[in-house]
């Protein structure tokens, strides 16, 4: 059937965070795409049971949350493990202090349970709501709560981040204004 | 199906308490890297799917 004008609108503009989503989830470009093709055939093929007046990106991230779960967990463990090896190399420097880098922040990202990196991603990064976050993931608003304090914790552990300070604030600086304007 | 993976690896520490000024770091950090994929807006790939299934209004289904 044809897409209400304001429907692919919508779902446009929510492509463009579902790609991020999907990086994080997947740490891997190439995958991601696929699953973020993947996710807009299944959510085009079902619109119908898209609510009008609900949000659009928070039932694309269901969709995409869902279809990683269950088709990209088994193939997980070969990226673990080329991920694993990856992260032992970088582990040999752990005295860089004064900068975080992004491949480092990736790594360590990439190092988190799943579901920790899921509720960390949805809260702090993509803008959803504790309550939206728990929508998209199926469980209790505490539990959402709960994993993104421990991803932070996590987070701060991998990085050998116990002050702001180690993060080097000109350094930081530097890197969100390179990547984030002109 | 249930792969429940059950580490019995626990983590001992309890949870420190990040200082606001790590987490607002780390949300920086995090926000800057999601960003910079948002950033590169609408890949064809992706446009041209939502275009081509709206116009034919059929799912081409394999």
């Amino acid at each position: 059937m044809p897409m209400d004008e304001s429907v692919r609108k919508a779902v446009l503009a929510a492509v463009p965070s579902l790609r991020a989503f999907a990086i994080s989830l997947c740490g891997n470009v190439d995958r991601a795409d696929d699953l973020v093709q993947e996710t807009l055939l299944r959510a085009l093929a079902n619109i119908d049971s898209f609510q009008p007046g609900t949000n659009m990106s928070a039932w694309l991230f269901t969709i995409l949350r869902n279809h990683f779960r269950s088709e990209y967990r088994k193939r997980r463990r070969e990226v673990e493990d080329s991920e694993g090896h990856h992260a032992e190399s970088l582990k040999s420097q752990p005295d860089q202090y004064g900068h975080v880098e992004f491949r480092e922040f990736r790594e360590a990202l990439a190092q988190l349970p799943a579901d920790q990196r899921e509720a960390l991603i949805l809260v702090g990064a993509s803008g959803f709501s504790y309550e939206e976050a728990a929508g998209i993931c199926g469980c209790a608003v505490g539990t959402i709560k709960s994993r993104v304090n421990r991803a932070r914790t996590r987070l701060a552990e991998l990085l050998h981040v116990n002050s702001a300070e180690d993060f080097g604030p000109d350094e930081t600086t530097r890197a969100v204004l390179a990547s984030g304007g002109e | 199906m249930e792969a429940t993976a059950t580490r019995s690896k626990k983590v001992n520490a309890k949870p420190a308490k990040l200082g606001r000024d790590v987490q607002a770091r780390l949300g920086q950090q995090l926000r800057a890297m999601y960003d910079e994929v948002v950033n590169q807006g609408v890949p064809e790939r992706f446009s041209d799917l939502i275009n081509r299934l709206d116009s034919s209004g059929k799912k081409d289904s394999q």
